[in-house]
């Protein structure tokens, strides 16, 4: 992947446990332009181990001085926020790669309808940015725990004025997705970004009211998982790699210098997909890519975020 | 570099041809003496010096008149410019992309001043200044995909990426070989994506999308695609066959060198940054055969694929016509010695 040498210009606390940071080029040009939605992968070196985050930009796609985005300190993960968090200073050089969007808007719909719950609201503010641009047709929904979560709501609140809707749970406010889905015009097309059972009940609730499937936008990355230690062996390479519990397939596979494909390391987008050849064990997928038959047949896995339960796992890479 | 600009048609008497300098930069597409389908793509990197890939879009000797031979076939035809609404983005996506790559390239030739988002443009070859706002289309005299579609040499497609696919919702096409806009704006990859011939594998088209759809912003990419022409011609559309598919007819032994028509697209794509589109570009290179001997070793290679390329790929490229008399007409560049794999014309 291409990547772009970045320093940290500015870290801002947003909340307790967001914290936003501004990068600018190390070259000192601006950056490209890119489309609201888009995520890049942070590259992080935590005690010698390389690991790779993605993360929404945030920023005005327009505004090319400077790239934003925000990190969710995740206690229980594999240490990758907590490192953002607590290791990492104004000044510090980091790479990142150039912006990918797994989460774009489509162009054509008569309305956009977007939904976000706690630090999902990230993707959001850069499509605002291009939905205003565009003069759309849009409304943004956001779903927080109490008023000291609500990360940006203001700041979105000066923006887009009443197009933004909150809902504070510590103050009753409940967001009734079936509500406000059954009530907007065709074409609409609807966008969840959030926490894993806010998603899967928006897709539920659109499917369950008829709406078409490629009406329906999520976004959704998976942290990979720890999980027992299994060694790989690579059919083209001849390499057998070891992965061991902390890292995913794709971290050691890029520990022992290969150079595997990738997206969004989050089981999302399917560019990381290997075909399996054999194992003396059982795939754990935790991808949300293949179907639920692909994952039954066993043929294919993600590397990005699932694991094997075997001694040994064969892929063609 | 300073070009000298040459003026030459495209059509009618067709004065097309190429100096000594522009047959040595050919994009000679045949690195091995046979030839096998393949949607392999390489990385469009900058080339050696010189090269039609030094640039990310190389302007030669021919600029001007094709620039000419473009509007004079859009003139007669407007349907070979089409956009759909939503593609507004990837327009504006498309002329910067084009007015910075120009004005880095060939600061000779082209320049951008930017002043926020005030911008000026001159095109010294055309003769050409323009002001604008970048965003504010009723600032420039037409769409911005058009107004620099005119001004770079190819075609140009811009796709949009949803439903997991990718359509076809603009084009500027007037030097296409055997696809026309008419039938293809706002279609999906499966449908423009004909049946090739030999290419039996299955999953070839569906890999190429799922390549396409993963392409990188910063990260263009390259392959090269060709097929024959007979004159110089660069409007060989499906809709004006009765104008050109005569042509076919019209080759003798006497004449192949200066009638047949090696026609080599170099094919770009690139990730576009505000749409999330992507840019398709089709840029065309005619040589015909005495041009092309002047290189025996090319004249050898090119003997050897076009003999023994496969019935189907012969008729599915239109080349059955004139193919045994070219073969013959370069036959007598062909002592049979082995000249190695490469494309290099020496
Ligand atoms: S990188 Fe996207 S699914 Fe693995």
């Amino acid at each position: 992947m291409s990547h772009i040498n970045v320093k940290v210009a500015a870290i801002e606390q947003v909340t307790d446990l967001i914290k936003h940071f501004t990068f600018v080029r190390e070259d000192g040009q601006p950056f490209p332009v890119f489309s609201g939605g888009s995520h890049v992968v942070v590259s992080m070196n935590i005690n010698g181990r390389i690991q790779r985050n993605a993360y929404s930009l945030m920023g005005n796609p327009e505004e090319t001085e400077a790239y934003h985005i925000s990190v969710r300190r995740q206690e229980k993960s594999r240490g990758g926020s907590v490192h953002m968090h607590d290791a990492l200073k104004v000044g510090d050089s980091l790479q990142i790669t150039f912006p990918v969007n797994l989460f774009a808007l489509e162009k054509r719909a008569r309305k956009h309808l977007l939904i976000a719950g706690g630090i999902g609201i990230t993707p959001f503010m850069s499509q605002i940015a291009d939905l205003e641009r565009n003069k759309a047709n849009y409304e943004l929904h956001y779903a927080y725990r109490a008023p000291e979560h609500g990360a940006f709501s203001k700041e979105i609140k000066a923006n887009i004025g009443n197009k933004l809707i909150t809902y504070v749970e510590s103050e009753g406010g409940v967001l009734n997705l079936r509500n406000l889905l059954s009530k907007q015009p065709l074409g609409t097309h609807v966008y969840v970004c959030g926490p894993g059972p806010m998603v899967v009940a928006m897709i539920e609730t659109a499917r369950t009211l008829g709406w078409p499937e490629n009406h329906i936008h999520s976004e959704q990355f998976t942290a990979p998982p720890s999980g027992e230690s299994f060694k790989i062996k690579l059919t083209k390479s001849a390499l057998e790699i070891v992965v061991p519990p902390e890292m995913s397939m794709l971290e050691a596979m890029e520990a022992a210098g290969v150079d595997a494909p990738y997206l969004c390391r989050g089981g999302a987008c399917g560019r990381c997909e290997l075909e399996v050849v054999c194992t003396d064990g059982n795939l754990l997928h935790h991808d949300h890519y293949l179907s639920e038959a692909e994952k039954a047949a066993g043929k294919k896995i993600m590397p990005c975020v699932s694991r094997a339960k075997c001694d040994l796992l064969e892929v063609v890479l | 570099m300073s070009l000298a600009f040459k003026k030459e048609t495209f059509r009618d008497d067709y004065t097309y041809k190429n100096s000594v300098e522009a047959i040595k930069r050919f994009p000679f597409p045949f690195p091995e003496d046979t030839y096998m389908y393949s949607v392999n793509m390489e990385p469009h990197t900058k080339g050696p010096k010189g090269a039609v890939t030094e640039h990310t879009f190389d302007i030669d000797e021919h600029y001007v008149s094709e620039c000419l031979d473009k509007a004079k076939t859009l003139e007669l035809d407007p349907g070979r410019y089409a956009v759909l609404p939503h593609m507004m983005d990837a327009q504006w996506d498309f002329l910067e992309l084009t007015m910075e790559s120009l004005s880095t390239d060939y600061p000779h030739l082209f320049t951008l001043k930017k002043d926020g988002k005030n911008w000026t443009w001159e095109n010294k070859p055309l003769s050409i200044k323009k002001s604008f706002v970048f965003g504010d289309v009723s600032t420039l005299d037409m769409d911005p995909f058009e107004y620099m579609s005119r001004q770079v040499q190819g075609d140009f497609v811009l796709l949009d990426q949803r439903n997991d696919t990718l359509y076809a919702d603009a084009g500027f096409i007037t030097s296409q070989a055997d696809w026309s806009l008419n039938f293809d704006v706002g279609m999906a990859w499966h449908e423009w994506h004909g049946p090739v011939p030999q290419v039996t594998k299955l999953g070839v088209m569906d890999r190429a999308l799922k390549y396409l759809m993963s392409m990188q912003l910063g990260a263009p990419v390259r392959r090269l695609n060709w097929t024959m022409t007979i004159n110089p011609r660069l409007d060989t559309s499906p809709e004006n066959y009765p104008l050109w598919g005569g042509d076919r007819n019209t080759v003798t032994p006497e004449n192949v060198g200066k009638k047949v028509h090696l026609r080599v697209e170099l094919q770009t794509l690139f990730r576009l940054p505000r749409s999330n589109g992507l840019l398709f570009s089709i840029r065309c290179y005619l040589i015909n055969m005495e041009e092309l001997s002047t290189f025996p070793r090319w004249a050898k290679r090119f003997h050897r694929v076009f003999r023994d390329l496969h019935s189907d790929l012969a008729e599915y490229k239109g080349l059955v016509k004139f193919r045994e008399m070219t073969v013959q007409w370069l036959s007598k560049f062909d002592d049979g010695a082995d000249i190695g794999v490469g494309t290099h014309p020496e």
